[in-house]
């Protein structure tokens, strides 16, 4: 059982969503993400992603995508990542767009994440099709494989994707990018039981979910709540370290009472 | 079988796109199978080319320009004098209809120098669809006056502002726009780049280049022509007029990407002769990329080249060694673009200039006993105030 499983399984016994927060390697500095990274987990949460910024993020909104520009200009890339990874003192997942990690090379890619401390990746542009060096490279060194499934996909396809998956299924709140919405469709639930209908991973809901009301109600059916681009923009509207992580903390403290049912 | 590599040439294309776009990309690639098969989609598409679009485009003879290519035979495939200037009408009215036969009615399209969204906006008028054009900022600026047909035309534009708000972010902002809106929604992709159906898709639609040209070349000369030559940016001309002699191996193709300043000064968009393998909207291709992975902006004085990736088609041709691919300077294309001007009376798009910079080249290594035939891919006039400011001409 990976450390993710395992972290699940304790979330169920507690009768709880686990919190998932998402940041982005190297935004606004090495410094400040790493210090906010450990602000998000004295706050609560549970697991970290680590998003790898990349040049061309089709799945992102605005928020994450100025991130990532800024973190590209900062010069960060592989190296950075793990750094920030290596960083995290809960379980820490990557997310990556395919071509960064293919230019890296995929079975260097996973050696140094796993000597960074990293858990799994989250491939939000590979689909299975073209997964057959990933499957291998990751399944060799027991690195958990998240694929991103949406209202859109069809059963057959739930059942094709979320059978390569593991540690958990991310299943997309609605047909879009990331970044917050003031309301959740009614497309993530039904999208959540389709998934549990083929699968027995865990599965998370992200996409759009910035505050405690919208996480409680997704703890009621999901098994993890994913939130990314509200951390995001409280780390880029507040320029002092101390004040933004205070921040982060209390929004993280705010979700991780959302999350217990 | 799901599992199996679908949209592939060689270890090229596929499909790495988000999970949500998989059902409208498997609905297109079945539209597309279907239409293909169906006389009564190609008779509507055949019949709007010859009363729309103006087909078959004859082939011109340039006898004077061949003078200045080593005296070999140029023979121009006149897809400039298509509707709307280029050759983009024949994949934007195939895409239309087939957004028809899905029974949706908006489209959305991303545009570089706007040749593509006007022929996006255009086919949107005549079938009665909604159109949205995505447009890099910088590129609205400078072509103010194709912003203004697509308006005049009822599209909508908008500028994109991120990244090096260019078309590889018009591209990235069409897909955003896809994947929030896909129930409704059409992508008019114009080259033939990102994920599969795309590549095989706009090169059939395009295909119709090739097919007339061989029997016209047969027609006017009696044989095959000895080289087939044509600009590639994302590549859709090219593989338009390649896909007809790909059997014909002694028929030269030969692919001329955007050298801008040089391959050695870094600025440029030869992505295939200056880039490496990679992943880039939805297929893989060659890239421009840095060490990280991150996409390069690329430089042309061209903005319809101006792209760092290519079609999947074309990096497996390269890599195989079926096509052939230089790079042509901006200073080259420049000078093709006058010497074309001058000499044969007709103003070629700058993206074309690069294929006439080719067979400047081309035709004084094969000698005059050699026929190239030049896909004339578009005419020049949205590039009158590019080129007078490039030869100094004053415009006041």
């Amino acid at each position: 059982m990976s450390l993710i499983s395992e972290r699940f399984a304790l979330a169920q016994e507690e009768n709880r969503a686990l919190l998932i927060g998402y940041l982005t390697a190297g935004f606004p500095t090495m410094q400040r993400c790493k210090s906010a990274i450990a602000a998000m987990i004295d706050g609560g949460v549970d697991l970290i992603e680590v998003g790898f910024p990349y040049s061309d993020p089709v799945m992102d909104g605005p928020v994450i995508q100025r991130a990532s520009e800024l973190a590209i200009e900062n010069g960060v890339g592989a190296r950075e990542v793990f750094e920030v990874v290596a960083s995290s003192s809960v379980p820490t997942l990557v997310m990556s767009y395919w071509n960064p990690i293919e230019r890296y090379g995929v079975t260097d890619f996973t050696r140094d994440l796993k000597a960074a401390g990293g858990c799994g990746v989250i491939t939000p542009d590979l689909t299975v099709e073209e997964s057959q060096e990933w499957i291998s490279a990751s399944q060799s060194l027991g690195l958990d494989r998240v694929y991103v499934v949406a209202p859109s996909t069809t059963d057959s396809r739930l059942a094709n994707v979320t059978a390569r998956c593991s540690g958990f299924v991310y299943a997309a709140s609605l047909m879009g990018v990331t970044g917050a919405r003031s309301a959740l469709s009614g497309a993530a639930e039904s999208l959540v039981k389709r998934v549990r209908a083929v699968t027995n991973t865990p599965v998370c809901v992200g996409l759009g979910v910035s505050n405690g009301q919208q996480a409680s109600e997704i703890a009621k059916y999901a098994d993890g709540v994913i939130v990314g681009s509200a951390f995001i923009k409280l780390l880029a509207e507040t320029q002092d370290e101390i004040e933004a992580n205070k921040s982060l903390k209390s929004l993280a403290e705010e979700l991780s009472r959302a999350v217990r049912r | 079988m799901t599992t199996e590599l679908i949209g592939h040439f060689g270890k090229f294309g596929g499909r790495f796109v988000p999970e949500a776009l998989i059902t409208a990309l498997d609905e297109l690639a079945k539209a597309h199978r279907e239409a293909q098969q169906d006389p009564s989609f190609q008779l509507e598409l055949m019949e709007l080319h010859r009363t729309y679009t103006g087909r078959p485009s004859i082939i011109t003879e340039a006898k004077r320009f061949s003078e200045h290519a080593g005296g070999a035979r140029i023979f121009l495939k006149r897809e400039d004098l298509n509707h709307t200037g280029s050759h983009k009408i024949n994949n934007v009215l195939g895409q239309a209809l087939l957004t028809k036969r899905m029974g949706k009615r908006r489209i959305i399209a991303e545009t570089g120098a706007g040749q593509h969204g006007v022929a996006s906006a255009t086919a949107a008028a005549l079938l009665g669809l909604e159109c949205v054009v995505y447009m890099g900022e910088e590129d609205t600026k400078r072509q103010a006056l194709n912003v203004a047909r697509m308006k005049l035309l009822g599209a909508e534009v908008i500028p994109v502002t991120t990244g090096s708000r260019t078309l590889k972010d018009a591209i990235n902002e069409a897909m955003r726009d896809w994947v929030t809106n896909v129930e409704s929604t059409h992508y008019l992709l114009g080259t033939v780049a990102g994920p599969d159906p795309f590549p095989t898709m706009v090169r059939d639609f395009h295909r119709i280049i090739g097919d007339e040209s061989r029997m016209q070349m047969m027609e006017l000369t009696g044989r095959l022509p000895d080289a087939v030559l044509a600009c590639v940016g994302g590549g859709s001309n090219a593989i338009g007029i390649f896909y007809a002699f790909l059997e014909d191996k002694e028929v030269r193709l030969i692919g001329l990407e955007a050298g801008g300043d040089g391959l050695d000064s870094g600025r440029h968009a030869a992505t295939l002769v200056g880039g490496s393998p990679g992943v880039l909207h939805g297929t893989r291709t060659y890239v421009l990329q840095d060490e990280n992975g991150q996409t390069r902006e690329s430089h042309s004085i061209s903005a319809g080249l101006d792209y760092p990736g290519v079609g999947p088609e074309h990096a497996y041709l390269y890599e195989t060694g079926r096509a052939e691919y230089r790079a042509v300077t901006d200073k080259e294309a420049m000078t093709a673009f006058a010497l074309l001007s001058k000499t044969e009376g007709i103003i070629p798009a700058i993206e074309t200039a690069h294929a006439l910079a080719g067979a400047i080249e081309i035709g004084k290594e094969m000698g005059p006993r050699a026929n190239l035939l030049i896909n004339l891919s578009g005419r020049g006039d949205k590039d009158v105030q590019t080129a007078a400011k490039y030869f100094g001409i004053p415009l006041e």
